[in-house]
């Protein structure tokens, strides 16, 4: 692990809305073949970050891709090397699944005239297979369910096919079936080399099952960026969350029998 | 369920063909032909063509009353009133996408009054543009609908940052209000020198020259144009922002974009014409049904569906109450509020799901 390449860093992150920090001084870094866990309690501040690397919002301090910083980049380009899979999705007007997922392509053919590439098709369709959606390509968007939209939004990310995901709680609205083939598919496409992937998550587990290093938020401030077993220790749980994550989490699973 | 047993199928292409452009300009084309045959002096449909077509090709036209009417008066009215339903109806489908909600057009939001204003302005103080006739009012009516688009969407965002509906509808509403009540105190002082305030509130087209016509293209040629290019990210928008952003649109370079054609339009439209209401809300609603919501084929289709629409409300105001002439705005208003509470019924009821 000695020549590991960095993808993207984060140093000193701070964000302030009117008189309230939201973000103070947050540094981490992401690696080829990473797979960060962003965790913490309801308003740490975990979908500001998110926020804050998709150039949503404004914020002071540098993150940096491969060294160079992303407010220098145009947003299209930045949209090959990072994709984001935001929380709130909803829709309002009628367009198919395949209307939404092909708008993924966008970041690689931003002038109008250039016509349709093959590869955007290839893509297209095997995104909209991955996920489970090539029976619902025509279908009109409102009339899916909480997790079949979240599905789509999946499939115009891997569309895009940007080097580093971000991903705001990407399965929320899933139900076991699909959480399984969700996270099946993210260890899938996060072993070709040169890529990582960011996640927000609430469940503690999966972070531990399938992160390679975390960053653990609290009201605004990391307390603690590393590997995942030694950020997410329960000692620290324990004083962020208040309450003993570890044995909750041992006792429901006991009861399984 | 609606779901479609076909629907593993591929989606039909995303962008018009031939065939669609020719039937949508076919429809055009014989709305056009009509409107500029029926009158308070109707001349056949066949008769009509033929004078345009020789007209056109600069052959000599029979000299007589008909033809003069024809070409002097209700030829360029006819045109100024297609260009203007097509300005309306894609700025207001621009508008729509761009923030997401169905409701969303000049007239709503209230940046036709603020053009009027700004038009009533320029008049009343006499503001002209060196070496440009009528510059000076069209100026100001585009500054004005650019200052009170940003003005309304700032204060509603201000007040609520997913510009809901209820948001947007209450600020348009008192906006255009406040700046109806200015409006007619101006022209309270001003009256040697305006237009009533019927012709800045509802509009009307009559009289219109083919100067105007000119103007109206030019700006529909440029700022349409400009939409239409757009129509990708205008997609990207009516799905949302977040999204926008993360698929790589330049969220402030084609927001202030479209912003600023639409504001032109608005504001050349009005400066000529009035403000008249509910063109750019209904004709897109009603477009919509037909093509659904992508702009790559709404906004073209807009651009026919616009110019039929009004050709229509000005034909029924020139011959209801023939042969006094309605302002076009009273029949545009009368679809159009009609069409809003359907629209607004309908989104409510979806959110109640």
């Amino acid at each position: 692990m000695s020549e590991e390449k960095i993808l993207l860093e984060a140093r000193d992150l701070s964000v302030r809305i009117g008189t309230k920090d939201i973000l103070q001084d947050i540094s981490f870094s992401v690696s080829e073949g990473d797979w960060l866990m962003i965790a913490g309690p309801n308003g740490a501040g975990k979908s500001t970050i998110v926020n804050a690397v998709s150039q949503g919002i404004h914020y002071n301090g540098r993150i940096l891709w491969k060294g160079e910083d992303l407010k220098g980049i145009r947003p299209y380009l930045l949209s090959r090397k990072l994709g984001v899979l935001t929380q709130n999705h909803s829709v309002g007007y009628a367009f198919t699944v395949e209307e939404v997922v092909r708008l993924g392509r966008y970041a690689w053919s931003p002038n109008f005239f250039k016509g349709r590439a093959e590869e955007d098709e290839s893509r297209v369709d095997r995104a909209l297979s991955d996920t489970g959606l090539t029976e619902l390509r025509a279908q009109n968007v409102l009339t899916l369910s909480g997790g079949e939209l979240q599905r789509v939004f999946l499939a115009q990310l891997f569309a895009q096919d940007p080097e580093l995901l971000i991903l705001d709680e990407p399965t929320n609205h899933l139900d076991m079936v699909y959480q399984k083939q969700i996270f099946e598919l993210l260890s899938e496409w996060l072993k070709r080399p040169g890529r990582a992937i960011i996640s927000v998550v609430h469940d503690l587990s999966f972070a531990l099952a399938c992160g390679t290093s975390a960053l653990l938020m609290d009201q605004g401030r990391a307390r603690g960026f590393g590997d995942v077993r030694q950020v997410l220790n329960d000692r620290t749980l324990r004083e962020v969350y208040g309450m003993d994550v570890g044995a909750w989490m041992r006792g429901l699973l006991s009861e399984w029998t | 369920m609606s779901r479609q047993a076909d629907s593993s199928k591929k989606s039909s292409r995303e962008t018009f063909g031939l065939p669609a452009y020719l039937a949508f300009g076919l429809v055009t084309l014989f709305v056009f032909l009509l409107c500029v045959s029926v009158g308070s002096v109707s001349i056949p449909v066949k008769d009509t063509a033929g004078i345009l077509i020789h007209a056109l090709l600069g052959k000599a036209v029979p000299e007589n009353a008909q033809t003069s009417i024809l070409l002097s008066s209700r030829l360029p009215r006819v045109i100024c009133v297609a260009l203007t339903g097509a300005s309306l109806a894609v700025g207001g489908a621009a508008m729509q996408g761009l923030l997401k909600n169905p409701l969303a057009d000049g007239s709503t939001l209230g940046v036709s009054s603020g053009a009027s204003l700004g038009a009533v302005l320029a008049i009343a103080f006499g503001i002209q543009v060196p070496f440009l006739p009528f510059a000076g009012t069209m100026v100001m009516a585009i500054l004005f609908a650019f200052a009170s688009l940003i003005l309304i969407l700032a204060l509603a965002w201000r007040l609520d940052y997913s510009l809901s509906t209820n948001t947007i509808i209450l600020i348009g509403v008192i906006f255009t209000m406040f700046i109806n009540s200015v409006l007619s105190l101006v022209i309270t002082f001003a009256s040697d020198r305006l237009k009533s305030i019927t012709f800045w509130t509802m509009g009307s087209l009559s009289g219109s020259s083919y100067a105007n016509a000119l103007v109206l293209l030019g700006a529909l040629v440029i700022c349409g144009g400009l939409i239409l290019l757009h129509a990708r990210e205008l997609n990207a928008f009516a799905i949302g922002e977040d999204n926008a952003r993360s698929i790589g649109v330049n969220v402030r370079r084609v927001r202030l974009t479209i912003l600023i054609a639409v504001s032109a339009l608005t504001g050349v439209c009005v400066s000529i014409g009035g403000s008249i209401a509910f063109v750019g809300l209904v004709t897109p609603h009603v477009v919509r049904m037909i093509t659904g919501p992508n702009h790559r084929k709404l906004l073209p289709a807009s651009l026919f569906g616009g110019a039929c629409f009004l050709l229509l409300c000005d034909l029924a105001a020139r011959i209801i109450v023939n042969p006094l002439q309605l302002p076009i705005g009273v029949v545009t208003s009368l679809i159009g509020a009609v069409v809003f509470v359907i629209i607004f019924w309908r989104a409510r009821k979806e959110k109640g799901r």
